[in-house]
């Protein structure tokens, strides 16, 4: 157990860094694409997150949240993806800053 | 045949609906019968029901026919069921009876008038809301009854509406009611609250668990709505003026039957009376002592044949609530049905009056009417014989019984009593000697005339009826005191004992005999003879009812429209300021917070982010601390 849980203190070291960057690239960049690459890199040090929880207290269900995270992820990209080139065909090169217009 | 007492209400029911499609094609005089046989239908009903309660055992006369479930809500639930009691027999009898007799005689009446049918839709209606009001088994159902006659009153009061004062006065009887109508909720309210229930099996099976001052509460409260209903004052105002209506409308429900619902009530909820403090029944006796007096002296001076009838229904309606006070249910019962007989045959007779004369009510352009119109005459001579008291005629026997119970509870109401009763004999001989002696006062080209048989027959039966029906309740014996034996089972034993020797009867008959007379000669005297101008005995105070009318309108007209307008101020600023508070204060909010939403994804990420580190943080408090 002991080496086990120090594995899984390592991994979810890694998660948090990880979880870390993409939340600041989400919040400093500007660029649309990246920023939906941040919030892909939060996702999966979540799923990072989830396997080595699942592993280390022998516990299948982290593994099929993993799963579920996936499925959100895709989801999320191809509307991400829809918006960015809906976007790009408006204005190319716009930032997502550009598109505060919509507020209420 | 009990199970059938739903039909009593169900004949005038069909009989409104059917002339409500087809009233207008059906014409006149079709729709006239069907709504007349509608009534007699219910008659017959009532009659059969009458018999089939008669052969049960006298502490078995008491039904309850559940028809359906009416308000289902949570604890309050209330079944539309007909209570078929001695009580309710006797007054759907009576109700139906005179009322069919009326229909007959409207056939008449309303010839050629272009709303014909239309009145006939009306009618119908009215006799079966009084008679849910009668039936009902609940003061809720009572009360549906109770709005409904408030509403065919308005109607028909209002029935020639194309002249401003006919809708006036239809107003003026509404919205009057209004008051009383009030009082009768508040106390349907209060016993539902202390009692979970309005039906009149549990209010009475309960009574004794009452408090004293909320039955006294409760009563005061129900007699607030039987004072608006029955003209008592200071509520009777609209009474007068109700005479706006045609001349069958006031014979059936502004003399007969409408107008005594209030004393029906009072007498139905006499177990609450019971139990109410001894002031509850003083008050009402005294009020209704009171409103006979001052509406006998108002009538003494009205010039109008309906108007001084009107005033007459007024005082004999405060003798049946002075029979109520004193605990004399039996007599405000026979009082009611004798009046009904002899106030519709006198209505009905000035009916006739006022139709011979196209259209004229003013007595001062009567007279000498006896040789034109005989069986007017004779009929209308016997219902003046039987309101004055004279015997054997029926208003002797129950206003005496009255008068007797009066003098039980106390000698100054029998006093009052007895004056009313001498202002009735002489204001009655006014209204006779002016309309059927004396020398003819119309102009010439007026040719009175006597109606059609459909109208006389009518004026014929009621007058049999007004002859023997204080047969009904004769006081020699206990075996002659039929309806006292009959109305048993619906007043629980709480019926003032009469505490009078059979000599002090015998006196207390004779002083109202002479009474009768007194009022009689001297009316003869002033109006037949011309022994004294009749200027002295018509005081103009008397002609304007004693200023009741002039001191409301005074009254609401300042102090309670100054008042209703602030209620009006309060509702504007108080209450929709607090409507109106809540969405501007929604909207004020809203206009800060949308400034929140930026547009730019990234803040919004932010605040994600601000968010989530905080609700961790609060995870964390909250574990170690």
């Amino acid at each position: 157990m002991d080496l086990a849980g120090l594995a899984v203190g390592w991994y979810l070291a890694l998660s948090v860094a990880l979880f870390a960057i993409g939340g600041a690239g989400l919040l400093v960049r500007r660029n649309p694409l990246v920023m939906f690459m941040c919030v892909e890199l939060m996702l999966n040090a979540v799923n990072v997150a989830f396997v080595a929880l699942g592993a280390g207290l022998n516990d299948v269900g982290g593994q099929v949240a993993v799963f579920f995270v996936l499925v959100v992820a895709a989801t999320e990209v191809v509307i991400g993806l829809a918006l960015v080139v809906a976007i790009n065909r408006r204005r190319s090169g716009a930032t997502a800053d550009d598109v505060s217009l919509l507020k209420g | 045949m009990i199970e059938a007492a739903w039909l009593i209400c169900a004949f005038p029911l069909a009989g409104f609906a059917v002339l409500l499609a087809l009233g207008r094609r059906l014409g006149e005089p079709r729709a006239g019968w069907l709504a007349t046989a509608a009534m007699a239908g219910s008659f017959v009903t009532s009659v059969a029901v009458f018999f089939s309660l008669m052969g049960r055992d006298p502490a078995e006369r008491r039904f309850v026919v559940t028809l359906f479930e009416w308000i289902p809500a949570g604890d309050f639930s209330v079944d539309a069921g007909l209570l078929v009691d001695p009580l309710s027999v006797t007054m759907a009898l009576f109700v139906t009876g005179v009322g069919a007799l009326i229909h007959l005689y409207a056939i008449g009446y309303m010839h050629g008038d272009g709303d014909f049918s239309k009145f006939f839709v009306y009618l119908n209606l009215f006799a079966f809301s009084m008679l849910v009001l009668v039936l009902g088994d609940s003061l809720a159902l009572t009360f549906l009854g109770w709005e409904g006659v408030g509403v065919c009153s308005y109607l028909l009061i209002s029935f020639w509406f194309t002249d401003e004062a006919n809708a006036t006065a239809g107003k003026k009887a509404f919205i009057t009611n209004r008051v009383g109508d009030w009082g009768f909720m508040l106390a349907m309210f209060w016993a539902f609250g202390a009692l979970g229930s309005v039906r009149y099996l549990d209010l009475f099976g309960q009574a004794g668990s009452l408090s004293s001052t909320t039955a006294t509460a409760i009563v005061i409260l129900l007699f607030v709505g039987a004072a608006g209903k029955s003209a008592q004052l200071p509520l009777h105002i609209w009474l007068p003026d109700a005479m706006a209506g045609p001349t069958p409308v006031s014979a059936l429900i502004h003399a007969a039957t409408m107008v005594t619902a209030g004393v029906y009530l009072m007498v139905r909820v006499n177990p609450l009376i019971a139990v109410a403090d001894a002031w509850a029944p003083d008050v009402i006796a005294w009020v209704g002592v009171a409103t006979a007096l001052f509406a006998a002296g108002a009538a003494m001076a009205q010039n109008d044949i309906k108007k001084v009838l009107a005033y007459s229904t007024i005082s004999q309606l405060g003798y049946m609530m002075l029979a109520v006070g004193t605990g004399a249910y039996v007599a405000a019962i026979f009082h009611m049905v004798t009046h009904a007989f002899f106030k519709a045959l006198l209505f009905l007779g000035s009916g006739s009056v006022i139709h011979a004369l196209d259209g004229d009510q003013d007595m001062r352009r009567y007279g000498a009417l006896r040789a034109a119109m005989p069986v007017t005459a004779v009929t209308f001579i016997v219902g003046w014989l039987a309101i004055a008291g004279v015997p054997p005629f029926a208003g002797f026997w129950s206003k005496d019984e009255i008068l007797a119970y009066a003098w039980d509870a106390s000698p100054a109401l029998w006093l009052v009593g007895i004056v009313t009763a001498v202002l009735t004999a002489f204001y009655m001989s006014r209204l006779v000697f002016m309309t059927f002696y004396g020398e003819a006062r119309h102009s010439s080209d007026a040719h009175p005339h006597e109606p059609s048989r459909l109208m006389t027959a009518p004026l014929v039966m009621l007058a049999a009826a007004a002859v023997v029906a204080g047969g009904l309740n004769l006081p020699f014996t206990k075996d002659l005191h039929f309806m006292g034996a009959w109305l048993e089972p619906s007043l629980f034993g709480n019926e003032a004992h009469l505490g009078l020797g059979g000599g002090a009867q015998w006196l207390l008959a004779l002083v109202s005999m002479a009474g009768a007379a007194i009022g009689i000669a001297g009316a003869a005297a002033v109006y037949l003879q011309h022994r004294l101008p009749a200027s002295r005995v018509e005081l103009p105070a008397a002609a304007r009812a004693f200023y009741v009318d002039e001191a409301w309108t005074r009254f609401v007209g300042g102090p309670g429209r100054r008042a209703f307008e602030g209620v009006a101020a309060f509702d504007a600023n108080v209450v929709d300021g607090a409507v109106d508070g809540v969405g501007r204060s929604v909207r004020a909010g809203g206009a800060v917070l949308r400034r929140v939403q930026s547009g730019f994804v990234r803040s919004y990420a932010l605040l994600t982010a601000a968010g989530a580190v905080a609700l961790l943080v609060w995870f964390l408090v909250r574990t170690s601390f």
